[in-house]
C-alpha cells in the first residue's frame, strides 16, 4: 500500500503547491491579502506547533512575539534597512526573549506555564502601546515599505503574496528538516515522557529552551513579513487574542501534525471570511464550528485523519492475520 | 491618607467581585479541569439577559430572578451537557480551547442580538455616600461589598458545613474513591456548574452598574479572575477569594500610584512572581505531580 502512496503523495503536494501559486493569480486585492495573511499565520503556527505538538510546551505567548518581529521589521525598513536584515534581527530578537521565556517552563508545566506566557503576552502589549518614542505607541507606525527582491519591486499585492508564500516554502523545508533531525526526537521525546527523556541523556534543560526559542523565533519571520503586509501596524493586532488565534489555529488543525498549522490557520483565517456571506453571523458561525469540530475530534482535523487511517490499518493487519491463519491451519 | 483610604474601599469592592467569579473558576477546575477562558463572557451575558427580561416588561426583581435561573440553565447545565462532558475525557487543552471558541460566540451573539454599544444598567443598591470614620464612602462599595461577602460565606459554610458540601469536596478531590464511598460524583459536578453560573449571575449584576453592560465588557473582567484564582491558589476556594481581593486592591492602588499606563503591568509581574516562586499560589496546596 505504501509503495503506491508515496507517488500519490508527492503529485498530490505538487498540485497544491501549483494551485497556490497559478490560482490566486486572477484573485483582486483582497484576497490575495487573505491569502497572503495565511501564508504568515501559518508561520507563526508552526512555530507553535513546535513548542506545543512537539515539544510539549503550552505557549499563550506566540502573538507576543508575532508583535516583537512585526515592530522589529517596520522600525528598521521605515528607516531604510532592507527587509531580510529585518526578519534576521526579528529571528533573533525573538529566539532571545524566547529563551528567557522558557526558563519559567523549567521550573512549572502545563496550566501554570500557559499562565506564565499569558502574563508575558500582557505585558508585551503594554510596552506596544506605551513605550511611544520607539513603536508609535496607539497611533503605530504608517508606511511601511515593501522589499525589493533582487531590484524587483513587491509593491503590488501579487508579488508581495509570492514573498509570503515562498517565505512559507523556505520555513516549511526547515522545520520539515528539523522534526527528522535528532533534535525533533528530542523534542517529542520531552513531549511523551521527560522523565525518560532524561534518563536516555537528553539535556532536557536545554531542549525545552531550544523548544521555546526555536517556535518564538518563527513568530518574528511571521511578524517581519506581516509589517510590510499590512503596511501599517498598531498594538491591537497583537494582544492576547492572537496569541489565543494562534493557539486555537494549531489544536483545531492538529497538534503534533506536521500539516496540522497548515489547515489551522487555513479555518481561522479563510472560514470567517467565505462565511461573510452570513454578515453579522459569520463569527458566531466561526466559533460553533470550531466547537462542533473539537467535541467531535479533540485532536483537531488530522486527528480524523489520523484515526481514519489507523483503524483502515488494523482492519488490513487483521484481514492479513486472518489469511496467514487459514493458510497455517491448510498446512497443518 | 484619606485617599489611601477610598482607595483600598473601591479596591475591595472590586475584589470582592473578582473573589466571585474567581471562586467559579476554581471550582469548575477542582471538579472537572476546566480552564474556562469564557468565564469573563459568563460575567457579561446575564446584565443583558436580565436587560432583555427588563425590556420584554419584567419589573427590576423579577428580571434579577429570571436572569439568574436562565444563566444557570444556560451557562450552568447546557455548558456542561453540551460541552464540558463530551470533551472531558480528552484532556485540558482541547476544553480550554473550544471555551475560548465559546467566549468568542457568546461576544458576537450579544452583539449582533442585542447591541453593540454600551447599555446603562440599574444599581441593586442606591447611589451616594455614607460617612464612616470621617471618609466618604460609596454605598455601591459598601453594598457590593456585603452582597459579595455574603455569597462567600454561605458556599463557604455549604462546602465546609453541610454533607452536601463534604460530598462536592469529595467529588473533586478522588472521584474514583468518592464513587466507591458512595458519593453520587456525576451529580456534584453538574452541582458545581450550576455554583458557578450562580456566582457569574450575582457578579454581573454587581458590576454592571459600575462598568455599563457591554459586549467586551468580559475581557478584562475574565482576565483579573483568572489571575486572582492562579494567585491565591487553583486548588482553594478560600485561596481564590484572597486572590481576588488582593487583585482588585493592587490594581487601584498600581492605577494611583504607579501610572496609569502600566497599571495593568502590575497584577501580571506579580503573576510571574507567584508561579514562579510559589506555583500552588499563596493559599494552595501543592498538587500532586502526575507521571
Amino acid at each position: 500500500m505504501s509503495s503506491f502512496a508515496k507517488p500519490l503523495k508527492i503529485a498530490l503536494g505538487l498540485i497544491v503547491i501549483a494551485g497556490l501559486i497559478i490560482v490566486p493569480m486572477n484573485f483582486n486585492r483582497y484576497g490575495l491579502f487573505i491569502l497572503s495573511q495565511w501564508a504568515v499565520m501559518t508561520i507563526a503556527a508552526m512555530g507553535l506547533n513546535l513548542t506545543l505538538g512537539y515539544a510539549g510546551q503550552v505557549s499563550l505567548a506566540q502573538g507576543a512575539f508575532v508583535g516583537i518581529g512585526a515592530y522589529a521589521a517596520a522600525i528598521m525598513t521605515t528607516h531604510g534597512w532592507p527587509l531580510p536584515a529585518a526578519i534576521l534581527v526579528a529571528i533573533v530578537l525573538s529566539f532571545a526573549v524566547g529563551w528567557v521565556l522558557g526558563y519559567p517552563a523549567l521550573r512549572v508545566q502545563h496550566h501554570y506555564l500557559a499562565f506564565v506566557t499569558l502574563a508575558f503576552s500582557t505585558l508585551a502589549f503594554l510596552v506596544f502601546r506605551n513605550e511611544s518614542w520607539l513603536t508609535g505607541g496607539i497611533y503605530g507606525i504608517s508606511n511601511i515599505p515593501r522589499p525589493h527582491i533582487f531590484s524587483f519591486a513587491t509593491n503590488k499585492p501579487l508579488p508581495f503574496y509570492y514573498v509570503c508564500l515562498g517565505s512559507l516554502a523556505i520555513v516549511s523545508l526547515a522545520v520539515w528538516w528539523l522534526i527528522r533531525s535528532p533534535w525533533g526526537r528530542a523534542f517529542m521525546a520531552l513531549r511523551e515522557n521527560p522523565l525518560r527523556a532524561q534518563s536516555l541523556g537528553i539535556d532536557t534543560r536545554r531542549y525545552t529552551l531550544m523548544a521555546f526559542a526555536i517556535g518564538s523565533a518563527l513568530g518574528g519571520v511571521a511578524g517581519a513579513l506581516y509589517a510590510p503586509l499590512t503596511q501599517y501596524i498598531d498594538p491591537v493586532p497583537f494582544n492576547l487574542s492572537l496569541s489565543l488565534d494562534l493557539l486555537m489555529m494549531v489544536i483545531v488543525g492538529g497538534a503534533g501534525f506536521y500539516f496540522g498549522p497548515f489547515l489551522g490557520a487555513m479555518i481561522a483565517v479563510l472560514l470567517p471570511e467565505w462565511l461573510r456571506f452570513t454578515e453579522g453571523y459569520y463569527l458566531m458561525l466561526y466559533a460553533v464550528a470550531v466547537m462542533l469540530l473539537l467535541i467531535w475530534s479533540p485532536t483537531g482535523i488530522l486527528g480524523i485523519l489520523d484515526r481514519y487511517l489507523a483503524e483502515r490499518r488494523t482492519k488490513a493487519a487483521s484481514a492479513l492475520r486472518a489469511v496467514a491463519k487459514s493458510r497455517l491451519e491448510t498446512v497443518q | 491618607m484619606s485617599n489611601l483610604f477610598d482607595l483600598l474601599v473601591a479596591g475591595l469592592a472590586t475584589g470582592a467581585i473578582y473573589a466571585l467569579v474567581a471562586v467559579g473558576f476554581t471550582l469548575l477546575w477542582q471538579t472537572s479541569q476546566t480552564i474556562n477562558f469564557a468565564q469573563g463572557e459568563f460575567v457579561m451575558l446575564p446584565a443583558f439577559l436580565m436587560l432583555a427580561a427588563m425590556h420584554a416588561g419584567a419589573p427590576f426583581w423579577l428580571a434579577i430572578i429570571l436572569g439568574i435561573l436562565l444563566s444557570m440553565i444556560l451557562l450552568g447545565l447546557a455548558f456542561k451537557m453540551l460541552l464540558v462532558d463530551p470533551m472531558m475525557r480528552h484532556g485540558v487543552l482541547p476544553l480550554a480551547i473550544a471555551t475560548m471558541a465559546l467566549a468568542i460566540g457568546l461576544k458576537e451573539a450579544v452583539k449582533q442580538f442585542f447591541s453593540a454599544e454600551a447599555s446603562p444598567f440599574p444599581s441593586i443598591v442606591p447611589t451616594g455616600d455614607i460617612s464612616i470614620l470621617g471618609h466618604a464612602v460609596s454605598l455601591q462599595s459598601i453594598g457590593v461589598l456585603a452582597v459579595a461577602i455574603v455569597a462567600v460565606f454561605g458556599l463557604t459554610a455549604l462546602l465546609n458545613r453541610t454533607s452536601l458540601g463534604h460530598q462536592m469536596q469529595a467529588a473533586a478531590q478522588n472521584p474514583t474513591v468518592a464513587r466507591i464511598i458512595g458519593v453520587p460524583v456525576e451529580r456534584m459536578i453538574l452541582l458545581t456548574f450550576l455554583i458557578n453560573a450562580f456566582l457569574v449571575a450575582l457578579a454581573s449584576l454587581l458590576i454592571t452598574p459600575i462598568y455599563l453592560a457591554k459586549f467586551s465588557s468580559g475581557e478584562v473582567l475574565g482576565q483579573a479572575a483568572f489571575i486572582a484564582a492562579i494567585v491565591g491558589g487553583f486548588n482553594q476556594v478560600r485561596g481564590a477569594i484572597a486572590g481576588g481581593l488582593l487583585i482588585g486592591v493592587l490594581d487601584n492602588l498600581a492605577a494611583a500610584y504607579v501610572s496609569t499606563q502600566y497599571r495593568a503591568a502590575v497584577p501580571m509581574i506579580f503573576l510571574i512572581v507567584v508561579i514562579l516562586f510559589r506555583p500552588q499560589g499563596l493559599l494552595g496546596r501543592a498538587e500532586e505531580r502526575t507521571v
